[in-house]
């Protein structure tokens, strides 16, 4: 399939789906309560701007703070992991009961212990909590995937424990990394979004606490604007996530190689 | 001349009570080229690898009366690192700054023919060229001795011919000695001073075959009365070696 039907088939579904969604709305009569139209969630879009985007910004930044400590705080202590078997056997557990920890459910009590005046504090505590066991459990497994033969080699060859890891551990790593950080950004938004929600209160000023906002007054093109803007918001890190990965793989990784068939 | 190393009595037992090895004595005078021949799984690697120090042996020393020589080691596998070009694969990493380890690996890339493949990645390159890159870093290194471990068993017939003629350039050039693995009776009939055949789990040595190929020799020794006498010796001490075992 060439690149011009590969864009123009999905954006034309796109345009059909929304032309019969504003053809319904209008022909059936619905009630803009129930299902707003294209046309009443674009006027929206430009009514309600200010809000919109100062709970884009909040959303956004809440997302790409906690997105950037979980990968660093993964990839800190995946390499920790891979010195020590001993504080991987002490700590993975651990992770991973605050990984199968639904999210929802400590959200009250986090939301307790930091305060409703630390909302954004308690929100980027809840989205790092999503979004870091991906970058964790990746990292370690990639860090530990380097080839054991070149480990030897690079032993015999009087490589020190640093170089091993820098120059060997680290790049057969990063694979591993960046599809953790696809999974990750995603799962920070959502952390933001869910921790909102969860923590259920004004004092939160997101997209999310928006959407709450505007439901309740039944404000519904209102609300269906923010979903379109998280929407966005999820395919854009998606997206620029991608790009990097394919920036830092594309010359040498397999799955960043294009084949002549 | 005291031999530039020595294994006394050394046997290896993995942690799973595999008997890989041993007790097994072998002493290798330097610019010697040993082949060590025998079938698969016979720890022919296991011996490599004690002789690196990669591993540490159950029983017995691997002892270098001349001190521990600058060593290079060749894998079976090419064991190239997927995102460094050739020049930074075969760099070394320690000892020497880093423009100097640039131009030695750049040289020594020369040496095995790939003084145009400097920047390649290894996924752009033939297995025959990846092996040629393992080689580059082993020499870049300036060994003194080199470990070869079946180095050329996965390759088609023409490059494995053409890198044993380009093997035995090198070790003839450089003086070096050569320890190499290989499960080919040809192969080592072919590259070697001296033969010795290893028997099957454990690897013991069941026979040493001493041969005095002409230096320089090139693809017309296969053809010689000579060569077929040094294979017909490795084929037999093998065929005895592997009755032995059972």
């Amino acid at each position: 399939m060439n690149t011009v039907l590969k864009i123009a088939i999905p954006v034309g579904l796109g345009i059909a789906v929304i032309a019969a969604w504003q053809w319904a709305v209008t022909a059936l009569a619905i009630s803009p309560i129930v299902l707003p139209g294209p046309d009443a969630i674009a006027r929206a879009f430009v009514s309600d701007f200010a809000n919109l985007s100062a709970a884009l910004w909040t959303t956004l930044r809440i997302t790409i703070v906690a997105f950037v400590l979980a990968v660093v705080g993964g990839v800190a202590l995946a390499v920790l992991f891979s010195q020590s078997r001993i504080i991987e056997t002490a700590l993975f557990p651990y992770a991973v009961i605050l990984q199968v920890t639904p999210v929802v459910a400590i959200a009250p009590i986090v939301t307790i212990w930091v305060g409703y005046d630390n909302i954004n504090a308690v929100l980027l505590i809840l989205a790092w909590i999503v979004a870091f066991f991906p970058i964790l459990a990746n990292t370690t497994l990639g860090l530990r995937s380097a080839d054991h033969n070149l480990i030897d080699l690079f032993r015999l060859y009087g490589a020190s424990r640093w170089q091993i890891l820098w120059k060997l551990r680290f790049p057969s790593a990063l694979p591993y990394l960046l599809s953790a950080m696809k999974v990750s950004g995603g799962l920070a938004l959502i952390g933001v979004v869910v921790a909102e929600f969860a923590a259920g209160t004004g004092t939160a000023t997101g997209l999310a606490w928006l959407i709450t906002l505007a439901t309740r007054n039944l404000h519904m093109a209102t609300a269906f604007a923010a979903l379109v803007l998280l929407s966005i918001l999820g395919i854009v890190i998606f997206f620029v996530l991608s790009a990097l990965e394919w920036a830092l793989l594309h010359r040498w990784h397999e799955s960043a190689i294009a084949r002549e068939r | 001349m005291p031999a530039l190393l020595t294994l006394s009595a050394i046997s290896k037992t993995f942690a799973n009570g595999t008997v890989a090895l041993g007790p097994m004595d072998l002493s290798i005078q330097e610019g010697e080229f040993v082949s060590l021949v025998g079938p698969s799984g016979c720890g022919k690697s296991t011996a490599l690898r004690l002789i690196a120090g990669l591993i540490a042996p159950t029983g017995g020393t691997v002892q270098f009366p001349q001190g521990r020589p600058e060593t290079g080691f060749v894998f079976q596998e090419p064991t190239l690192m997927p995102w460094a070009d050739a020049l930074a694969n075969a760099m070394r990493l320690k000892g020497v700054a880093a423009s100097e380890a640039e131009d030695r690996a750049a040289a020594a890339l020369k040496r095995v023919g790939l003084s145009d493949f400097l920047h390649a990645y290894p996924r752009a390159l033939s297995g025959g060229m990846k092996m040629r890159v393992s080689i580059a870093r082993a020499l870049a290194a300036g060994p003194k001795l080199l470990l070869m471990d079946e180095p050329f068993a996965a390759l088609d017939e023409f490059t494995r011919q053409a890198l044993n003629d380009d093997l035995l350039a090198l070790w003839a050039e450089d003086k070096l000695t050569v320890t190499f693995v290989t499960h080919s009776v040809f192969e080592s009939a072919y590259l070697s001073t001296r033969v010795v055949m290893v028997t099957p789990r454990p690897g013991r040595i069941a026979a040493v075959i001493d041969q005095h190929p002409p230096v320089p020799r090139d693809a017309s020794f296969r053809l010689t009365p000579e060569f077929s006498a040094y294979a017909g010796h490795i084929s037999n001490a093998l065929k005895q070696a592997m009755e032995g075992a059972h």
